[in-house]
């Protein structure tokens, strides 16, 4: 048991590193922006003694736009540990097999046909916002099951019925996008590419049930995904009632992108990389894995953000572009590796 | 021995000259139908004696002549030879690679002309129609050629698993890339017109650059469908018949970049062609490439007129993008191609 006790310690280790680190890395981003805001003043703002301007640009926007980077990088992370976990495929991802663009897609018919041509949530919006992406990510992940489905699901023909359902979405969403006016257009084109510009508290509330309830059911239901992993027979002669466990874990990664994609829009390659580099530093064990690869996930959402503000000043690029820059380069090594 | 000899058998070449001669007559003249009722539907409806007064006794003081002359014409012409181009390239992809899944939208060929467009609409201040279809030419081959290389690179080659995710991850890496640069510079919408345009704003410079190209494309094409056909037996059995499996292989790549290029260049994004008209062609004149490759050109080009008739008749006056018709036509069929995990050649 002497390996068991040093990997709690190991899990010990790299957790606190992360968190400390999550911790700086978030002060650094209530510092970063058009208007420099030093930590002094940042203390200064908390203890009533800063300027109310300052106050308000790091109460209204700066702070719920980090804590939203933080909750979509751990759902985000969660959701792709569990994909990777239950389809036995290191290359999964909701952005790669067609979950996003399906919320995506959902979301881009509310706009268009409910919310009318303007591309600004009301407060309204923000809480049915999700709702939408969580049905669209539904009947995206349905589709891909059913049409994978074949005397049960292989991994190769998971994926390859991802990418072909991530194509039909993607035309379908270019047909309405084409029909908007060029401002929504374009504000179109950034939400899609993944994007936390319109960060504000009501988001943070819409964000922040989902993660609250899936996140440690998730966590909780890592002995399911450790055996799901092992493969299906294995799994079964263990007596884990398979496609029980399978559908369930399954719904609640959905749910995790489908809310994460509602606030964020599409951003790729996070649920891909978090859980990757939470394997190198813990091992595939998901009792260890989950919880790291969560606080990966926040660190790396909130490091691209502050990348993404900082790069190109005056015009921001979406988090999810820097994200994909990050990723895609990753996957290739991944796919050529294999 | 038994192993590649039962390989072999299995592999046997299925050569139907009767099929293919039916699906040449019929193909051509419902192209020739088709063309037809591309210049004559439209926001604008000419009947179809303007059309042909309008071609052989040009009047270019009528308005529906210039219609025909300036807008339609060219457009059918283009959309006739996309077509052709893409199916052509497709077949040539699935024939080199062995590969079901091989095409020029999964083989990242949109996404690199995408990254080269978007960086001519950038940095270029004037960019004329041709600079923009030199830039989608380079583009077209530097998105293949780096789906290539990762092939080249992984050890078990280029199985459909890995083609449609190095596919994927070129086009999220390149796309991401252009994005940036769109927003950056302000030019998402011109890029957007190019991107999703199809053959809607084709004028008569970019059908006199297309179609000279395309012929030697196909032409090429038609004369090294022969080696295909043994090269897709798999290269040992190639090799054994004496075929220089490197030089035809180079070959194919050559021409596969002369059409993509030339067809991504003027009509941008037009998805899933190359993937299914190949199959639909093997299905009906068999597995020897000498059929395939022109019963592929005429039927490519019949469903992208048939494509771009429906584009426009959609939702008028508004043009649907092209290649979401293409890809709803396409995707429930590389869907069938996936549940078969990519096996289907």
């Amino acid at each position: 048991m002497l390996s068991s006790k040093s990997s709690k310690t190991k899990l010990f280790i790299v957790s606190t590193i992360l968190i400390v680190a999550i911790i700086c890395v978030f002060f650094l981003s209530l510092n970063m922006g058009t208007i420099k805001i030093s930590p002094i003043e940042i203390i200064e703002a908390f203890t009533g003694k800063g300027s109310t301007q300052t106050f308000n640009i790091l109460y209204n926007f700066r702070i719920p736009r980090s804590v939203i980077a933080i909750l979509i990088g751990i759902g985000m992370a969660i959701a792709g540990a569990i994909l990777q976990g239950v389809s036995r495929n290191s290359l999964a991802d909701p952005g790669i097999i067609g979950i996003n663009s399906g919320a995506g897609f959902a979301v881009i018919l509310y706009i268009f046909f409910i919310q009318g041509s303007v591309f600004q949530a009301g407060p309204l919006s923000v809480y049915i916002m999700p709702f939408f992406a969580l049905i669209g990510a539904l009947i995206a992940a349905a589709l891909i099951y059913v049409i994978a489905w074949k005397d049960g699901v292989t991994p190769v023909r998971l994926v390859l019925v991802g990418i072909g359902i991530n194509a039909a979405f993607g035309a379908l969403i270019i047909i309405f996008q084409l029909m908007m006016d060029p401002r929504d257009f374009t504000q179109a084109t950034i939400w899609l590419s993944g994007s936390i510009w319109s960060a504000s508290w009501s988001y943070v509330l819409a964000l922040l049930p989902w993660i609250l309830i899936l996140v440690p059911i998730a966590i909780s239901k890592f002995q399911s995904i450790n055996l799901l992993q092992l493969g299906d027979n294995l799994a079964k002669g263990l007596g884990v009632s398979i496609e029980r466990e399978r559908g369930l874990l399954l719904l609640i990664a959905v749910g995790l992108s489908g809310a994460c994609v509602s606030v964020g829009g599409g951003i790729s390659f996070l649920g891909l990389l978090a859980p990757h580099l939470a394997r190198m530093l813990v091992g595939p064990k998901n009792q260890r894995l989950l919880p790291v690869a969560a606080l990966i996930g926040a660190l790396l959402l909130l490091t691209s953000d502050i990348i993404a503000k900082s790069l190109m000043v005056g015009s921001e690029i979406p988090v999810g572009l820097v994200l994909s820059c990050l990723g895609a380069p990753y996957f290739i090594y991944l796919l050529i590796k294999e | 021995m038994t192993k590649s000899h039962s390989l072999e058998s299995d592999k046997k070449t299925i050569y139907r000259p009767k099929s293919a001669t039916l699906v040449l007559g019929i193909g051509i003249l419902f192209l020739l139908i088709s063309i037809c009722l591309s210049i004559i539907l439209g926001v604008a409806d000419i009947n179809l004696s303007t059309v042909l007064q309008g071609i052989f006794h040009f009047d270019s003081t009528s308005t529906a002549h210039q219609i025909i002359y300036r807008l339609r014409l060219p457009r059918a012409l283009a959309a006739t030879f996309i077509g052709a181009s893409l199916a052509v390239s497709g077949a040539i992809m699935q024939g080199i690679t062995r590969n079901a899944l091989a095409s020029p939208s999964i083989m990242g060929v949109t996404s690199g002309a995408m990254f080269t467009v978007s960086i001519a609409f950038a940095f270029i201040p004037v960019v004329s129609n041709t600079v923009i279809m030199l830039f989608a030419f380079v583009g077209a081959g530097l998105g293949a050629a780096l789906v290539f290389l990762i092939g080249a690179l992984s050890k078990r080659g280029l199985t459909p698993m890995k083609l449609a995710l190095a596919g994927t991850a070129i086009s999220a890496l390149l796309g991401s890339i252009s994005t940036g640069i769109a927003l950056r510079f302000d030019v998402a919408k011109d890029i957007s017109f190019w991107y999703a345009g199809g053959v809607a704003g084709v004028q008569w410079i970019n059908v006199q650059l297309l179609i000279p190209v395309a012929i030697i494309g196909l032409i090429l094409a038609f004369f090294i469908s022969k080696s295909i056909t043994i090269l897709s037996l798999g290269e040992d059995v190639a090799s054994g018949l004496g075929q220089k499996v490197g030089f035809v292989k180079l070959l194919g790549t050559i021409v596969v970049l002369l059409l993509t290029g030339a067809a991504v260049a003027v009509g941008g994004t037009i998805g899933f062609v190359g993937l299914v008209v190949p199959h639909i062609v093997r299905f009906i004149v068999g597995s020897d490439y000498r059929l395939i490759i022109p019963c592929s050109a005429v039927v490519g080009a019949l469903l992208l007129v048939l494509s771009d008739v429906v584009a426009r008749l959609v939702h008028p006056p508004f043009e649907t993008p092209l290649g979401a018709i293409t890809a709803i036509i396409g995707v429930p069929f590389f869907l069938y191609l996936a549940r078969r995990e990519g096996r289907g050649l």
